[in-house]
């Protein structure tokens, strides 16, 4: 019962991380209507950063979170004047696909980038407070995980609040509904796409941080986090915010239990049951409405 | 008569295939080569479903996968390489069959993303039950020359390359393209979609399947997982963009070039052949979507023009 417990609660502190992944993924999905699949890689990137501000600067890896958080911003802005802003140009379907293409290629060059100048090595930030936990009997919470599942809901709180209450929010939620109609009506549709593309990237950052804090970074993480967040995204339905996180700790949940009674080589294979599973019953996503 | 020159210059290509072994003993040039043929029957087989049925899978490297796996297990335990073979192209059509019916349900992107979910978790479940490496036996070892996989890794592209020429002429074939550039006319013209897909599907799977057979029959020893991992995909993906999405030449041209390029890149700039071949291919989505193909007909056509041009020059 305590494997059952313990496992649950693991799945679901790993699932917290599945939907802050989600999170920038869907930002740039719903409002750019581009696919990153490198969204990984600056998963990847800001982990680094992380690991590098902690192992050079000394810093505490939760308070180098704003750093990180511009620093991939900053190459949000890069990406998207130097790649994503051609992609825009094209009709919706055209621009899902090209940027699936595109983004695949950035997969590629950012990977051989971070062997190039991180090494291959896998790196992990250890610090004072790494193996502190809270313990029922044989049941143990890590800190750093639950610290990073309340950084998780945190942000995703904060993005609805500034999407729900600030005027450039306003402007990101008119351009994602239709963004010929938010150009018609003054938008600078072209500034909201840099910078939810940059949030997107930044969302990517932290989530590296709370990685290489509570699991380990390698030049090759990206594709197995940006495949669980894109099925917690189709799970909640494309393009919704709302509910991410949720479907995020659902998923994890699914994946601790079923390493449980299945044994933990099969734990992959529920991901891909659960998603389409969902499909085929609920085409619109657990979260999403019929359109 | 331009029938007749380009059927010429694919038995000068396929006889020049034949003879090298024997005129080069150097086991570089063999390896190039046979690594060409496997990514061309990878790239071929995934242009069925991806170029002519234009359902962009990037799961192709489960069915790579599986050849290698089903074929290598068998062969290894003393089946006979045909059968091991025939086995493993019939159990990863099958598979393709029976997993294509939900998923090619799924349009677009949903289809996209089911078919990557599909590859990874197999190729991550595959590195939990085999997370040891396989090596061929010494005796096998002992014996082994460059000579017979490179002949099975030819016939794979061989067989690949002419299964999708008779399909693109055929009824089957145009039903597929048919149902690439507009599912709901296709449909409302009497084409059965989903069978048209699920046939791309299952033909592009046990093709992929041979030529992971050619990889398991080739390689000397490999983690039984990396087969499966995602990088095949996307390097099938990759030469097939580069090279034309939809045509013949496409896959075979973008094979060449990328194998050649990324040895010949690696030797001289370490590390760079990825960084390298992942510009072009962003560059050639963006600038020139139909790959080598288009861009040659470009050229051709702007030194057509060219000439005209001069030829009225002198005329005038």
């Amino acid at each position: 019962m305590q494997l059952v417990i313990q496992s649950a609660i693991s799945g679901l502190l790993i699932g917290g991380m599945y939907g802050l992944i989600a999170l920038g993924l869907a930002l740039a999905f719903g409002v750019l209507k581009v696919l990153n699949v490198a969204h990984g890689e600056l998963v990847m990137l800001g982990g680094y950063v992380t690991f590098f501000l902690v192992a050079v600067v000394g810093l505490d890896p939760f308070l180098s979170m704003p750093l990180v958080f511009v620093a991939t911003f900053g190459v949000g802005v890069l990406l998207y004047l130097v790649l994503f802003r051609f992609v825009v140009r094209f009709d919706i379907d055209t621009r899902i696909k090209n940027s699936l293409l595109i983004s695949f290629g950035l997969v590629l060059i950012l990977q051989a980038l971070a062997v190039t100048f991180f090494t291959a090595d896998e790196r992990a930030i250890i610090t004072d407070y790494s193996t502190a936990a809270l313990t029922f009997e044989s049941i143990r919470v890590p800190f750093i995980r639950l610290a990073g599942l309340l950084v998780a809901v945190a942000l995703s709180v904060g993005l609805q609040q500034l999407l729900d209450r600030t005027t450039f929010g306003h402007a990101i939620k008119a351009t994602s509904e239709d963004w010929a109609l938010a150009s018609l009506a003054g938008i600078d549709i072209r500034r909201v796409y840099l910078v939810a593309f940059a949030i997107s990237a930044g969302l990517a950052g932290v989530a590296g941080t709370l990685i290489a804090l509570g699991f380990s970074v390698s030049p090759s993480i990206g594709l197995g986090w940006t495949l669980k967040a894109l099925i917690v995204v189709v799970l909640a339905g494309l393009g919704s915010i709302r509910g991410l996180i949720v479907a995020g700790m659902l998923l994890g949940l699914a994946e601790g239990l079923a390493s449980v009674w299945l044994g933990g080589a099969y734990r992959e294979i529920v991901a891909l049951g659960a998603f389409l599973l969902v499909l085929l019953v609920r085409p619109q996503g657990l979260f999403g409405r019929r359109e | 008569m331009r029938r007749n020159v380009s059927v010429a210059a694919w038995f000068v290509l396929l006889a020049v295939c034949i003879v090298l072994p024997f005129s080069s003993e150097d086991s570089q040039v063999l390896t190039i080569a046979i690594q060409t043929f496997i990514l061309t029957a990878l790239a071929s087989s995934w242009n069925i479903i991806g170029g002519f049925a234009g359902q962009i899978s990037l799961g192709h490297a489960a069915f790579f996968g599986m050849g290698t796996i089903i074929t290598r297990e068998l062969w290894l335990s003393g089946a006979p390489l045909p059968l091991s073979l025939a086995a493993a192209i019939v159990a990863t059509a099958l598979f393709a069959l029976i997993i294509g019916v939900p998923m090619l349900r799924f349009r677009g992107i949903y289809f996209s993303i089911g078919t990557l979910a599909l590859a990874v978790a197999i190729s991550l479940t595959i590195g939990n039950l085999f997370p040891g490496i396989t090596s061929m036996p010494v005796e096998a070892l002992r014996a082994y020359t460059f000579t017979d996989p490179y002949f099975l890794a030819l016939g794979a592209a061989v067989t690949t390359v002419a299964v999708a020429m008779l399909l693109r002429r055929s009824v089957v074939g145009l039903g597929m393209m048919a149902v690439r550039d507009d599912e709901a006319a296709a449909g409302a013209v009497g084409v059965d979609v989903l069978a048209h897909k699920l046939a791309a599907f299952a033909i592009s799977a046990a093709l992929a399947a041979l030529a992971g057979g050619a990889f398991a029959f080739f390689s000397v020893s490999y983690y039984p997982s990396y087969p499966f991992t995602a990088v095949w995909s996307f390097e099938t993906i990759l030469v097939t963009f580069v090279g034309g999405i939809g045509t013949i030449v496409g896959p075979i041209a973008g094979s060449a070039f990328f194998v050649i390029g990324r040895d010949t890149i690696a030797a001289n700039f370490e590390g760079f052949q990825v960084i390298g071949f992942g510009v072009l291919f962003i560059v050639v989505v963006l600038l020139v979507p139909g790959g080598m193909v288009e861009g040659a007909q470009r050229i051709g056509a702007w030194v057509v023009k060219q000439g005209q041009g001069r030829k009225r020059d002198v005329e005038g």
